[in-house]
């Protein structure tokens, strides 16, 4: 049998508290050098993509626009065509969601990112039934919660006849037969669906990849039962080794239902590391990158998001309060609400006074502590065992600064995991689907 | 006196047999690259990429089933931003359709376009007024209204520019501040909700995209009669316009000067350039055999040499046309005559620049940043 190997993608750091902008290596979120740098250096490391997060209203909290993390992005598919320009072999992953599009014009502009990138375009497809989202929208915030997924996945549907309704070679360019395209060769879709009904031709001769890459990025049982008929690569948040192990076994066993073999879907989870020379100072470094997460001002803001009142007058450096959460109504807006907070709250209470933590230590403690922490060495084996333990096809790293983040991984990290004979040394394919070996 | 000098990009040029003389994939990236390097080459202050919401066709509404011309195109918004890293200077100003996107997306993907090129976008709005365009979406039923159907979809684009625009100003240019001491990556009191309500959409706001660099990208229409000249005039910086003649580019200069002042007013050619004129006419001849039929075109069709086409532009720019969008008959060879033959004849006028004098699109048009419409006025 082959040996396992690790596949990786880089998620441009995010606009939420993971991205620290307070450190003076922080640059912009917006420039575009910013991105073609990060782009670069995944392509360095030979990365299987580049993925980009997606956000189309700004959070609030108490019904302002949420101040205190980074904030500001671009249209995903079109800063990614700029990639492609910088770019030779590095996938191009955007986010877009299902609900605010219609499926002629997203598969079209999908279609076009794999044209103009030579076969290297994904979607991570998400749905949203917010109404607070669907006010930047014609349709607003239509969609009843539960036929989220039953309209992706009519949707996908829908893109992939879009995307093979014209044949493979129907465009011939023979001057001399005066023919620019095959008779015939550009079909009709017709397509009568509980959500979409769409009739007509596709405007784009099939892309270098045939149909694009799909992600899902959904944990419930629904979301999973959609990434096993639809997906090509599932992101998921389960980094952590057992969790990851339950995680891959039940998703890849929901395959054989579709008629689909285990490596036609990559199990791919976020991750985010600390590294440093000695497996202690990659832990101070881990600790002082989490106190910069979480800065005073946003350790009050998550106190603010479980509690639901102000908290603005207790001391960050201070303990807990003893001010019961007021579980009238949601404080925040754009994000994903915490489904059960007074049951939260008395976690962290509890936590809190077991350990002896002031507010800020115990956002610490309750909000991601790195998936992967230590020396490249320890790091670099850590990745490689959640693979071939089968928690993971491989992790989508994201890093915590804007636009340097991934430097350090890719310097140290990835030659190590080359040695190792877990990673590609070089790329072998073209496109996304063969550095996937989704084939 | 100077003019501007634009191009306008599609498929192998505009003749719909273009592409038997001079084949090249059009849907490779390096084919629009070229072709882009060149007009940069050739100092013009921008080139157009066409677009539409469906196949191109002879017919007036739906598919037309031919074989030999080009079928199929990009969206160009994206292909735009594909050319961004790959030029310094030129403006990329690319067609996207009002009638059935999302004003908010269209918005943010000019504003990236703008971000990736360091302030050179524009956008051509156009409506698409086909029943056939209309069932790729499934959504409104074509025409809206029988009587009022194209007024209808103008007002439409008007209130889609209205949203680009606001969305474009919703973040003021100092709203990001970093201020470490009070935790704050943003002054929140500079994004500002835009709280757009009309007939078609309502959108709230703020963008998710800062304010892109040029402020407020150039918005640009193409426009042949009272409806849409009074759409550019209410929404547009630039105006393509078609005149036949320097009376009748006088005429419509008179029209729209009425309706706005400010506008700048350029005028659409389809060019075959030959040293000699009888080679471009026989050349464009030849075209229309091939494809079975004359050329039509809504704009004035010129064939004959750089150095006439100069003094044609020249007659029409003191009519009060300031600028020229040109359609090459073919690409390269009609683009190749403007970019090192019709410039040089028009430097030899005085009419043309010798370097580029401004870093972005709007400096090169002489607009000035505007300031976001939110900021207080200190």
């Amino acid at each position: 049998m082959t040996r396992k190997r690790v596949h990786l993608a880089a998620h441009f750091p995010g606009v939420n508290n993971t991205t620290v902008w307070t450190d003076p290596r922080s640059g912009s979120q917006i420039d575009f050098a910013s991105f073609a740098h990060l782009a670069r250096t995944a392509e360095r490391g030979k990365f299987d993509f580049f993925f980009l997060a997606e956000g189309l209203r700004l959070r609030e909290l108490k019904g302002r626009v949420h101040d205190l993390d980074v904030v500001g992005r671009p249209e995903s598919l079109s800063v990614l065509s700029a990639l492609a320009a910088v770019t030779e072999r590095l996938g191009l992953a955007a986010t877009v969601n299902a609900t605010f599009n219609e499926p002629y014009e997203l598969a079209r502009r999908l279609a076009t990112l794999d044209h103009l990138s030579e076969g290297r375009a994904a979607w991570n497809v998400v749905t949203t039934s917010d109404a607070f989202t669907g006010e930047n929208f014609r349709r607003g915030g239509y969609l009843d919660r539960s036929q989220r997924y039953e309209r992706a996945e009519e949707f996908v549907r829908l893109a992939r006849e879009l995307w093979d309704s014209w044949r493979p070679g129907a465009v011939v360019n023979d001057p001399e037969a005066g023919r620019f395209v095959e008779e015939g060769a550009i079909g009709t879709v017709r397509h009568h669906g509980a959500h979409f009904t769409v009739e007509g031709r596709f405007t784009l001769p099939r892309g270098p990849q045939g149909h694009p890459v799909v992600i899902q990025a959904g944990d419930s049982d629904e979301g999973r039962e959609f990434a096993a008929a639809n997906a090509d690569v599932i992101f998921t948040p389960h980094g952590r080794l057992e969790d990851g192990r339950r995680f891959y076994a039940d998703v890849k066993r929901r395959l054989a239902r579709y008629g689909r073999e285990p490596h036609q879907l990559k199990i791919m989870p976020g991750a985010t590391y600390a590294l440093g020379d000695t497996e202690e100072e990659a832990a101070e470094n881990a600790a002082a990158i989490r106190r910069q997460q979480v800065g005073p001002q946003t350790a009050i803001a998550f106190l603010e998001q479980v509690w639901g009142r102000d908290m603005s007058a207790y001391d960050p450096e201070g303990p807990l309060p003893e001010v019961e959460p007021d579980l009238s109504e949601g404080v925040s807006q754009g994000r994903v609400p915490l489904k059960d907070r007074a049951a939260v709250a008395a976690k962290w209470r509890a936590l809190a006074e077991e350990k002896n933590l002031t507010i800020r230590e115990l956002v610490i403690e309750v909000t991601g502590r790195q998936t992967f922490v230590g020396t490249p060495e320890s790091v670099a084996r850590q990745i490689d065992e959640h693979v071939r333990a089968d928690a993971a096809d491989g992790f989508i790293l994201v890093p915590h600064l804007t636009p340097g983040g991934l430097d350090e991984f890719v310097d140290r990290v990835v030659p190590l995991l080359q040695e190792r004979g877990a990673f590609r040394a070089d790329y072998t394919g073209a496109t996304l689907r063969e550095h996937l070996e989704l084939s | 006196m100077r003019l501007h000098l634009a191009v306008a990009l599609d498929g192998a040029g505009w003749h719909p047999a273009a592409w038997r003389e001079s084949p090249s994939d059009v849907f490779s990236a390096r084919h629009w690259a070229a072709l882009a390097a060149e007009a940069e080459r050739g100092l013009l202050d921008f080139v157009t990429i066409e677009d539409a919401l469906g196949l191109q066709s002879t017919a007036p509404d739906g598919d037309d089933d031919r074989t030999d011309q080009v079928r199929g195109r990009f969206d160009a918004v994206l292909l735009a931003a594909r050319l961004a890293p790959l030029t310094r200077r030129i403006g990329l100003v690319p067609t996207a359709t009002t009638t059935h996107t999302e004003p908010f997306h269209v918005a943010i993907g000019i504003a990236t376009l703008d971000h990736v090129s360091g302030g050179r976008a524009g956008w051509r709005p156009r409506v698409s007024a086909t029943a056939s365009d209309a069932r790729h979406f499934g959504r409104r039923r074509f025409p809206l209204d029988p009587d009022t159907h194209v007024r209808d979809l103008f007002a439409e684009a008007a209130d889609a520019v209205e949203v680009a625009r606001r969305l474009w100003d919703s973040w003021e240019d100092d709203a990001e501040i970093r201020d470490v001491a009070t935790g704050r990556f943003i002054d929140r009191d500079k994004l500002h909700y835009i709280d757009f309500t009309g007939r078609f959409f309502s959108v709230k706001g703020p963008s998710i995209t800062p304010r892109p660099p040029q402020g407020q990208p150039v918005v640009t229409a193409l426009a042949h009669a009272r409806l849409p000249y009074e759409f550019a005039a209410s929404s547009a910086d630039v105006v393509y316009v078609t005149p036949h003649s320097a009376e009748q580019a006088g005429a419509i200069v008179r029209e729209i000067k009425e309706l706005s002042g400010e506008l700048k007013i350029f005028a659409d050619l389809l060019v075959f350039l030959d040293d000699d004129a009888d080679d471009a006419a026989r050349r464009k001849g030849r075209l229309d055999e091939l494809d079975g039929a004359e050329l039509a075109s809504d704009a004035a069709v010129f064939t004959g040499t750089p150095a006439r086409l100069a003094e044609v532009l020249l007659e029409w720019r003191r009519a009060g046309i300031q600028g020229f969008r040109l359609r090459p008959g073919v690409v390269p060879h009609d683009l190749w005559q403007i970019t090192r033959r019709l410039t040089a004849e028009l430097r030899g006028h005085g009419a043309f620049r010798h370097e580029y004098e401004a870093g972005t699109l709007r400096g090169l048009l002489g607009l000035p940043r505007p300031a976001s419409r939110y900021a207080e006025v200190s």
